[in-house]
């Protein structure tokens, strides 16, 4: 309990020790520890999945640990009710991925939002307004607190939300990937904002996988794998080939099916040609051997699913640009999903509850729902739909206690198998799955990893976007690495190593001006 | 065995009903009354039909009320029109029939287009066009009645009073409706769509759905509905004004809800529907036939039938994600 009194370091703010979490029986988090010190900028970094975003949240009042503890100013935290009100009255705050404002209000109103200021039974706008202003100017900003929030930038807005946390009281601020929404010159007015910020005594702890913005900003890097801390440096000892190897270096283990030979003289399956990509930066092409599996890689928001939902007419291209799409040697158009479908296209979407599924309905209605026209006149042939739905039920081993459930009552595993047997009723020839084992224990991992490996075997070819590095190289023939929109190289399996796909991910390296894959 | 218990809710409401209609007058179970019955749950029956199409598609339409009206004055002008022209009776309501329909599917087709490829949501647009339909017909009657022509309608009210096999032809033409909807809803590939659409739009789109197209298609189907329903209503008044099909809207869509159908999409009965419709008829016919209540609470107590019903549901769905 007593507070260190020689102490070397900074002021010690929050400290998370043997931090544990599960979400559906899946653990997250393996007893974490972490020590957030007044003044110092404290990296957090790891691949997708690795925990970051969960230990945050749990700083922060968001989630609640299974086990652990958290200690705030020499004493520890009640965690049976800590939640994000209890949080902020300690000061510690956190700004999330996805901003959180009224669009139709004020920068004032939404400041003080929950809170508001009153004279008698009145709003008291003028001094919201110049409390607003004060707290913007003291993060060097200088919006009018009066503009409409709908009418700011992102950059802006994120100031705004910064602003919200009410700036004079923060000691610990918390930022999720602050810079993924942010242009360049807007990264640096928040860079400066966090350095203001630590020398003022906050900690500050961000999540990024820029390595350059980490070495640039960071005193320290926690770096997480698979729920477990890798370790806690000082900047100055690593170095950003080291944090790529903290960050991905496992073993690829037997999980993996054997990644078979194509045979030398393949056949081109689909080729894309410049496809211009809404909002992305080029036009984008790339070439599908028959049989093969080839991942896309890339961190999160390097543009892979609107590629391939631009491909299968999922996403409308800007009007007039020429793409083109030649399947099996033939040109086709693809304007919408169902011409994918009927071509033998199917994508198979990574947000399983939102894009995927209907979850209020049976999973016998699931299963059928994309290929339905299979059991189909003019009537639908129900006992053939609910032979085949049983078939399927058992063929991928969904596990149910009633078939009469509801999709949303199925585990996530379950949900997926339930997903691939709703697309793979379409028998499709070109498969593309977006994050098929996100969020999925590992037995139905390796599950799916079998059934993709069937399907090539059935002659099948697959299209594996995936922000699971050791997945890409267990399971491709290639790995298309997209970094902010653009193609940033492919590389033949030869040539795969986890470092190498890193770099190209986080833009250390790039086949430049050769956005077009080599033929 | 526990959702077929609740989703009979309907049925059980309707059989209750009807005990306690036999208990409280003995004039109640005489064939004249439920033959009336029939036949007066006709008119909403049928629109609410279509009306379950676009609910459990995930939309709303408002507009049904005026929109029967303005097909019913359309088919009045059409058939006194007609009249001068020849003197053949059948083909003038063949005549009268055919439009109507093709107003019917035009009007529920504007109302789709506008709600899927302008992007309103459907409330809005139905709003909209409930008062351009009812201000029309108010308009074509010049404030007063379009009242149709006694040649023709005297042929033509046996459409109305008619008979087959000891019931009249609304209540055939009800179950020939109900009976289509049933088929369209639950065994057909745009019926399975249509509840995909209306349970959730995206999902719909990323399994190859034509989700404008299912939307469109369930606004004109309801159209249609409209019209079948207007064809058996005009030969029953043979007229038309501002006042006609003042409120069928709420009562279409109180229906749909009684008999289980969920407002927020994604699950529609057909069967349900039909019992709504029967069940709001007969509480007006109970009051009509006691006095504890005043025949003028009649609203009142569709109103507080259409809670309950929300109500027993909410225990049904809730246990659902």
């Amino acid at each position: 309990m007593s507070q260190s009194t020689v102490q070397l370091s900074p002021e010690m703010l929050l400290e998370g020790r043997s931090i544990s979490k599960s979400f559906g029986g899946i653990k997250v988090l393996h007893g974490i520890d972490i020590e957030l010190r007044a003044g110092e900028v404290h990296a957090l970094l790891g691949e997708n999945g690795a925990g970051k975003s969960t230990l945050c949240k749990i700083l922060c009042g968001f989630e609640r640990p299974d086990a652990g503890e958290l200690i705030s100013a020499g004493s520890a935290l009640c965690l049976r009710d800590w939640d994000p009100r209890k949080a902020e009255r300690r000061g510690i705050v956190m700004i999330h991925q996805e901003f959180n404002l009224a669009e139709q209000l004020s920068i004032a109103e939404n400041i003080f939002l929950g809170r508001e200021l009153r004279r008698g039974p009145f709003l008291d706008y003028r001094t919201m307004t110049r409390e607003a202003g004060a707290y913007l100017r003291s993060l060097n900003c200088e919006l009018d607190p009066g503009t409409r929030v709908s009418e700011l930038s992102v950059a802006d807005r994120q100031m705004v939300e910064i602003a919200r946390t009410r700036v004079g009281n923060v000691r610990v601020l918390v930022l999720d990937e602050p810079t993924a929404v942010l242009t360049g010159a807007e990264s640096e007015v928040l860079y400066e904002l966090i350095r203001k910020l630590a020398r003022e005594g906050v900690a500050v702890v961000f999540i990024s996988h820029k390595l350059d913005e980490i070495q640039r900003l960071a005193d320290r890097v926690s770096i997480l794998r698979d729920g477990n801390l890798v370790g806690n440096f000082a900047i100055g000892d690593l170095n950003r080939e080291d944090m790529v190897r903290h960050m991905v270096g496992r073993d690829i283990d037997s999980l993996f099916p054997p990644v078979r030979p194509l045979p030398d003289d393949f056949v081109k399956v689909l080729e894309v040609r410049e496809l211009q990509v809404r909002d992305a930066p080029e036009a984008v092409g790339f070439d599908l051997r028959q049989g093969e599996v080839l991942g896309f890689f890339g961190l999160v928001g390097s543009g892979r699913s609107s590629l391939l939902e631009t491909v299968t007419g999922l996403r409308k291209p800007p009007v007039g640009s020429r793409g083109r799409i030649t399947l099996n040697g033939r040109e086709v158009d693809i304007p919408d999903p169902r011409s994918a479908r009927d071509l033998g296209i199917s994508y198979l979407t990574k947000d399983r509850a939102g894009r995927g599924l209907l979850l209020d309905q049976n999973l016998r209605m699931n299963f059928s729902l994309y290929a339905l026209s299979r059991f189909a006149g003019a009537l639908i042939r129900a006992k053939e739909e609910a032979s085949a739905f049983k078939q399927a039920i058992d063929e991928f081993e969904i596990r149910c206690p009633s078939l009469e459930i509801s999709a949303g009552k199925l585990s996530g595993g379950n949900q997926q198998k339930l997903l691939l047997a709703k697309f793979l009723a379409a028998e499709p020839r070109v498969l593309i799955v977006d994050e098929p084992t996100r969020g999925i224990d590992i037995g139905t991992r390796s599950q799916i990893y079998l059934l993709l490996d069937s399907l090539v075997q059935s002659g099948t070819t697959i299209i594996l976007i995936s922000s699971d590095i050791t997945e890409i190289i267990g399971m491709c023939h290639r790995v298309a690495v997209m970094y902010r929109g653009s193609l940033a190289g492919t590389l033949d399996r030869e040539e795969f190593s986890e470092r190498e796909i890193m770099r190209y991910a986080t833009g250390l390296k790039s086949r430049t001006g050769n956005s077009q894959m080599k033929q | 065995m526990e959702r077929h218990l609740k989703s009979a809710g309907p049925f059980i409401a309707l059989l209750a009903l009807v005990l306690a209609g036999a208990l409280i007058n003995d004039a109640f179970l005489s064939a004249g009354n439920l033959v009336n019955i029939l036949a007066r749950s006709s008119f909403i029956g049928i629109i609410a039909i279509g009306a379950t199409f676009v609910i459990s598609g995930g939309g709303i339409d408002l507009s049904v009320g005026a929109m029967a009206a303005f097909i019913s004055g359309c088919m009045i002008l059409l058939m006194n029109f007609l009249l001068g022209f020849t003197d053949s009776v059948p083909l003038i309501i063949t005549g009268a029939l055919l439009a109507s329909l093709g107003i019917g599917a035009a009007a529920g087709l504007i109302n789709g287009l506008l709600t899927t490829k302008a992007r309103i949501e459907a409330f809005i647009v139905t709003l909209g066009t409930m008062g351009i339909y009812r201000s029309l017909v108010t308009w074509l009657a010049d404030g007063g009645a379009l009242t149709l022509n006694f040649t023709v309608g005297d042929l033509y009210s046996e459409v109305y009073y008619g008979r087959l096999l000891g019931l009249p032809y609304p209540v055939w033409i009800f179950l020939a409706t109900a009976t289509s909807g049933y088929v369209l809803l639950n065994h057909t590939v745009f019926g399975r769509h249509c509840l995909a659409v209306g349970s959730n739009d995206k999902v719909a789109r990323y399994s190859a759905i034509n989700v404008d197209r299912v939307r469109t298609t369930t606004f004109v189907l309801q159209g249609i509905c409209v019209s079948i329903a207007t064809i058996i209503y005009v030969p029953r008044l043979g007229s038309a004004s501002g006042q006609t099909g003042i409120l069928w809207e709420l009562e279409a869509i109180a229906a749909v809800i009684i008999g289980g159908t969920m407002l927020r999409g994604g699950h529609g009965r057909i069967w349900g529907t039909v019992a709504g419709a029967l069940i709001l008829t007969l509480i007006g016919n109970i009051l009509n036939l006691t006095d504890a209540v005043s025949n003028y609470l009649n609203g009142a107590v569709q109103g507080i039938i259409v809670i309950v019903a929300v109500l027993l549901q909410r225990g049904v769905w809730s246990s659902r994600p």
